[in-house]
């Protein structure tokens, strides 16, 4: 039998895994994180006192039903949480489980490793109290904690309201809603968005709580800063109307969307190309999710679709696995995933029009701001970098110079901005791209030597 | 400031095993099942400050990506105070303790 190695218990991962248990196979299942469920479904432990049923929302009954079809599924794979995966070469996976290291052969491999928030930096971006908007989402089903009592969003996304109206459901003031695409830009989205209804009406339904709250909502701000001496006492921006405005908060939370973490996908040897419409480089794929024979990507790790995509698109890259393998396939079953896949993703395209990375408010920032959250590496240290160099100007030229996205994080943070510093106004594609380099996350030097 | 505000407010209990762990040598009350970073930020303490500059921090992603909540272990070593659970008696700190026999 063929070894099938699945990476990422999310709704990808595990429908896929549930696909190829129903065909009488037995695929690995690694996860980093002690409960399956991913970020979005993550599932708090049992012993905290928190409504989920409240907190999910619409989405109350994917929830339940995903970690019911999990807790059906575990007993017939091999379900290992609280691994990492940190290194790939040819066949073989490297492994740490609660720091004992180990590898793992597969004959197909199929990523599901799910998606982290785009953050723009901005001055005090550095300061405590100021988080990522997954992560505020995750100080609450996680660890039943907010990040602060008076919670300032900013960002592009249609998850700043949506996580906005969990915080003030669970007793946060919230300071400010502020978004840098302007509502125009919006409103120029809508008919790429109709292809979605449900998603948009929840979307909008999130925004109308905001204004029967009486919060605050701008669009197209300019973020001026986070202030505070040694914690977030306010956020700074400009609104749409060039209007200095100052909200008083104890935390921000920053959010430009999602992007796919694609470290592992780029260890597997996966192909990459530029994608102008999300001003990001992402694996390539077929219309299944194969991205090389035997290498197969799923859900948000590889596309943002949202969590109903990563879903079928699990199911879709298991049937993939099934034909690879010689299976007869339901081909109308195969169809109608690949259609609600392409039509999900197509509506993220859509959304990240309405809610744009601002690469160009980016590339306007001051040389004073830090980009480099690790290695303490300001924009003005790039700019003064680039100027030095006298052949082509790329991301990874820029990395060995200055050691912007060389630190323990390897460019997951500040990538996406330092992408639209070198790029400075032209094509994201002509900075390049920063290439994924083993160990993906930080391992203790003596469990890497273990003999395996 | 005068004394430290939390920068977590908790809002959903949690119920089980107390842990006390220490920080810089400040005892703070957890209860297991905890974070070490929803602990440390709900009793007011900051993670860790930077290497380059000394300026606090108190992690960024939450969820394991960003490596800007480090802590140090007495025993030596450190680890992401966001993805690892606070069990009774650890001894923790900023920066590595000499004497620990840190490494890392």
């Amino acid at each position: 039998m063929a070894d099938i190695v699945i990476v990422g218990a999310g709704p990808a991962g595990i429908s896929a895994a549930e696909t190829l248990c129903a065909k009488g196979l037995k695929p690995v299942l690694i996860d980093e994180g002690a409960r399956a469920g991913g970020q979005g479904y993550r599932r708090p432990a049992d012993n905290l006192a928190l409504d989920m049923n409240r907190l999910m929302g619409s989405e109350a009954g994917k929830y339940a039903a995903l970690h019911r079809r999990f807790e059906a599924l575990r007993a017939k794979i091999d379900y290992r949480p609280r691994t990492l995966v940190w290194a790939i070469d040819g066949n073989q996976l490297h492994l740490l489980q609660d720091g004992r290291a180990a590898t793992l052969a597969f004959d197909r491999l199929l990523i599901a490793s799910g998606a982290m928030d785009r953050v723009a930096p901005l001055p005090g971006w550095t300061l405590p109290g100021v988080f990522t908007l997954g992560g505020a989402q995750v100080a609450l089903k996680d660890q039943g904690c907010l990040i602060g009592s008076r919670v300032a969003f900013l960002g592009s996304s249609p998850l700043l309201a949506l996580a906005a109206k969990q915080y003030r459901d669970m007793g946060a003031d919230i300071a400010v809603i502020a978004d840098t695409t302007p509502f125009a830009a919006k409103a120029a989205a809508l008919p790429a968005l109709l292809r979605a209804p449900r998603t948009l009406l929840r979307g909008i339904s999130y925004m109308g709580a905001s204004l029967r709250a009486g919060t605050q909502m701008l669009h197209g701000v300019t973020p001026v800063a986070v202030e505070g001496e040694v914690r977030v006492e306010a956020l700074l921006l400009r609104d749409a109307q060039g209007r200095e405005r100052r909200f008083a908060c104890d935390a921000v939370a920053l959010g430009y969307g999602l992007k796919p973490e694609t470290q592992l996908a780029d260890l597997a040897q996966a192909e990459f190309a530029y994608d102008p419409d999300f001003r990001l480089h992402l694996p390539k794929i077929d219309g299944l999710g194969r991205a090389r024979p035997g290498l197969y990507l799923a859900g948000d790790g590889v596309r943002i679709g949202g969590a109903d995509a990563a879903e079928a698109s699990g199911a879709l890259a298991a049937h993939a696995i099934l034909t690879d393998l010689g299976q007869p396939q339901d081909i109308e079953l195969v169809r109608r995933l690949a259609r609600q896949v392409e039509r999900l993703r197509a509506f993220q395209r859509g959304l990240a029009r309405a809610f744009a990375w601002p690469a160009a408010q980016i590339a306007a920032l001051p040389d004073s701001v830090m980009l480099c959250r690790c290695e303490n590496v300001t924009i003005g240290d790039v700019r003064m970098a680039m100027a030095k160099e006298l052949g082509p100007i790329e991301v990874n030229r820029v990395k060995a110079m200055t050691r912007c996205g060389m630190g323990r994080c390897q460019g997951r943070v500040c990538g996406p901005a330092l992408q639209e510093i070198v790029a400075a106004g032209r094509d994201g594609a002509s900075a390049g791209r920063l290439r994924g380099q083993a160990p993906v996350k930080p391992i203790a030097l003596a469990a890497a030597g273990d003999p395996a | 400031m005068d004394a430290p505000k939390p920068q977590f407010r908790r809002v959903a209990a949690r119920a089980g095993q107390p842990a006390m762990l220490s920080f810089d040598g400040t005892t703070i009350r957890a209860t297991t099942g905890d974070s070490v970073l929803a602990a440390l930020l709900e009793s007011g303490a900051l993670i860790r400050r930077l290497e380059f500059g000394a300026e606090p921090r108190a992690g960024f992603c939450l969820m394991g990506a960003c490596q800007d909540c480090w802590v140090w272990s007495a025993e030596g070593g450190r680890f992401r105070a966001c993805t690892t659970e606070v069990a009774d008696g650890m001894v923790l700190s900023a920066e590595p303790q000499l004497l620990g026999g840190a490494d890392g």
